[in-house]
């Protein structure tokens, strides 16, 4: 049988340097195929057919997880458009929408957002509904928690950005609450508590609202404060989470199913 | 554009006056919750019937249909319309549809477990497959399905971008992310204290704690509600009832001034709400007892402030008592009686923390009920210390 360029391209030195197994029809190479791959090597080689797929898990994690990927790439794209102070970040913006032509960046990435935080509420629904917390997978659910305020922090802290009315005011009404954290904010039960010598310890412009908004209000500093939270810190905690999280599924015995 | 095609010239839609108006009053929280806790109860309670797919079929056409005529409206439209708004449309029918299904699959497992067959999932339980190509195929499948979906959405629908951050001018009615939409509506009932620190830490909290609560050792890894009735419904009423059903009030039936509009009503900035709420030691000093706020440390300002916080503590004294009863009897008398099982399979602890959690999830209906029937305010006032419950 005469070697097809396919052939010849497969046999070259570069392309087995890059993939270290044949084609993945076999048994052995398909084990390969799961094993040798960085990405793929997220999954066991098998899992229990009960756990596969659509009907028991919904693909929810996994979408969960895609979408993270699709706000990761679209929004370091949009990064490279925008700066957050108070003069350039609204016009940034209308830029986007006004100077490129058929630019879907800025909507993949709010609608990805919102599908995101859908995801994964979704996603806690069906681990709940199939006991899939019970043990050994307790820490692991919690692992799940965390991730969900984060996924609710980071869309809550990107919906500032585009630093228009619906952006400042949204904020506002949220960051609101923090004033009347107990003891921490300066409109909060106990605050009045937290007193030397009859002086409030507690003000306006040292209470927990301040330190989320650098100010007493939504001004240019948590603009700054919003971006740096919502472009490094968040995703970056999120990011290692999600790894212990992949981690755990395999090593709680991969997807639940029955005992 | 869809609504100038629909709505301009007939703005009312296909839907008849009187029947809108009649959805308009029962969409009143008010009415609408406890109605939505009704059909809740009766889908639990029912679900092996209203889950067949031909039933289940019937009511989401039945609901599509209703949803599309209602389009034909021209302040619904308005409203389902907003670009951040259809997100939430597309979570309530995931939601619904979701809800559907796990109840579905569990429907049929439990027929099957009851008949010794044990749960579908069990099948095969133990044939494991290869990840390459039976995961990897269907994980793609997903991916690509996704990636189309929101391709299409972002070239059909405008992310919005209103006028420049104003911080003087305030729009009405400002609203939070949607998402948080069910933290704001409970600001209705409770403070922020309350309704943006402590519950929703206690949520998480909750769920955190919710694998250690859980004793029972069925149901973990298959769909079920037979065997796991006390669980599945808890968090069912929670994740509905609390928090989805919040957010689409929030969203859709809360206008200017954070007042109820019906979802055909328009958003008049002038809709005056009377509100005559009064706080439980009002209705108890001044209403019942007629004596007045007592003042038993003194009635005079310059008795100093350790007097003052005596009175109001006084003041407060029949709320105070009520929410340390609400906290303290529930925990001893559930130990001994309904849930004596419950008790001495988990422990003092776990039982206490079990109790205590779901009392503070109790505490939201709890209040609405007393706002509704009884125009409660607070039950405790204490503005003097922001400590008001
Ligand atoms: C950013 C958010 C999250 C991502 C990317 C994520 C991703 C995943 C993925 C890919 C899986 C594999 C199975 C599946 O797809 O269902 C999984 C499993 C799991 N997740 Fe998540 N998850 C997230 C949030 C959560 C949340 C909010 C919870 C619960 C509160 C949770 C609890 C769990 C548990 C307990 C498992 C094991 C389920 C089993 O073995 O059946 N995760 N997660």
């Amino acid at each position: 049988m005469a070697k097809t360029p396919l052939d010849e391209i497969r046999s070259s030195q570069v392309w087995r340097s890059i993939f270290r197994h044949g084609y993945p029809d076999t048994e052995r190479n398909r084990t390969l195929a799961a094993l040798s791959n960085i990405f793929l090597h997220l999954h066991p080689v098998r899992v229990r057919k009960s756990g596969l797929g659509v009907r028991y898990t919904w693909c929810m994690g996994g979408l969960t997880f895609f979408l993270f990927l699709v706000e990761t790439i679209t929004g370091i794209l949009l990064m490279f458009y925008y700066r957050p102070t108070g003069d350039a970040a609204y016009n940034d913006i209308a830029a986007l929408r006004d100077h490129v032509p058929l630019g879907v960046m800025r909507e993949l990435h709010r609608w990805g957002a919102h599908a995101m935080v859908v995801s994964v509420w979704l996603h806690m629904f069906r681990v709940f509904l199939t006991g899939s917390y019970k043990p050994p997978r307790e820490f692991n659910w919690c692992v799940g928690v965390i991730l969900l305020v984060l996924t609710l922090l980071l869309s809550f802290t990107g919906y500032l950005l585009p630093w228009d009315q619906l952006a400042i005011w949204a904020i506002t009404v949220g960051s609101n609450m923090a004033r009347a954290t107990p003891f921490l904010g300066h409109e909060g039960p106990g605050a009045s508590a937290l007193s030397v010598h009859g002086l409030p310890l507690i003000h306006s412009s040292d209470d927990a609202r301040f330190g989320l908004l650098a100010g007493p209000l939504v001004g240019e500093g948590a603009l700054l404060r919003f971006y740096v939270l919502h472009c490094i810190l968040i995703p970056f905690v999120a990011s290692i989470l999600m790894a212990v999280h992949f981690w755990r599924v395999r090593k709680d015995g991969g997807i639940s199913g029955p005992m | 554009m869809l609504s100038l095609l629909l709505a301009e010239g007939h703005g009312g839609g296909l839907i008849p006056a009187p029947v809108r108006s009649a959805i308009d009053r029962l969409c009143d929280p008010q009415y609408f919750l406890p109605l939505f806790f009704v059909a809740f109860v009766a889908g639990l309670v029912f679900y092996r019937k209203w889950t067949q797919p031909k039933v289940a079929g019937g009511i989401a056409l039945a609901a599509l249909a209703g949803f599309g005529l209602a389009l034909t409206n021209h302040n619904f439209l308005e409203i389902v319309e907003r670009p951040d708004n259809i997100p939430i449309v597309g979570m309530l029918g995931l939601v619904a549809f979701f809800t559907w299904y796990s109840l579905r699959l569990a429907a049929v497992n439990d027929e099957r477990i009851e008949k010794g067959e044990g749960p579908i999932e069990k099948t095969g339980s133990n044939d494991r497959v290869l990840v390459w190509p039976d995961l990897v195929f269907s994980e793609f499948i997903a991916l690509i399905l996704c990636t189309v979906l929101l391709v299409v959405w972002a070239i059909a629908v405008k992310a919005p971008l209103e006028d420049p951050a104003n911080p003087f001018k305030t729009p009405n009615p400002s609203k939070a992310p949607w998402y948080f939409l069910g933290l704001q509506e409970m600001l209705v009932y409770y403070d922020p204290w309350l309704a943006g620190v402590v519950l929703p830490g206690l949520i998480i909290v909750g769920l955190c704690a919710a694998p250690y609560i859980d004793f029972n050792p069925k149901g973990n890894g298959y769909y079920t509600f037979k065997e796991r009735r006390f669980a599945i419904s808890a968090f069912l009423f929670g994740f509905l009832n609390l928090w989805v059903v919040m957010v689409l009030i929030g969203t859709f039936l809360r206008g200017p001034n954070w007042n109820v509009f019906g979802p055909f009503e328009k958003w008049d900035v002038h809709k005056v709400v009377v509100l005559n709420n009064v706080n439980l030691s009002e209705g108890f000093w001044i209403g019942w007892l007629k004596t007045g706020f007592p003042a038993w440390f003194g009635a005079s300002p310059a008795n100093g402030s350790l007097a003052q916080a005596g009175n109001v503590i006084a003041r407060e004294l029949p709320g105070l008592v009520l929410v340390l009863l609400y906290l303290a009897v529930p925990p001893p008398v559930l130990a001994s009686t309904v849930m004596k099982g419950f008790y001495k399979r988990m422990g003092f602890i776990r039982f206490n923390l079990l109790v205590f959690l779901m009392l503070s999830m109790m505490c939201l209906p709890i209040k609405m009920i007393l706002r509704w029937t009884l125009n409660l305010k607070y039950l405790v006032a204490m503005p003097e210390w922001f400590l008001n419950i």
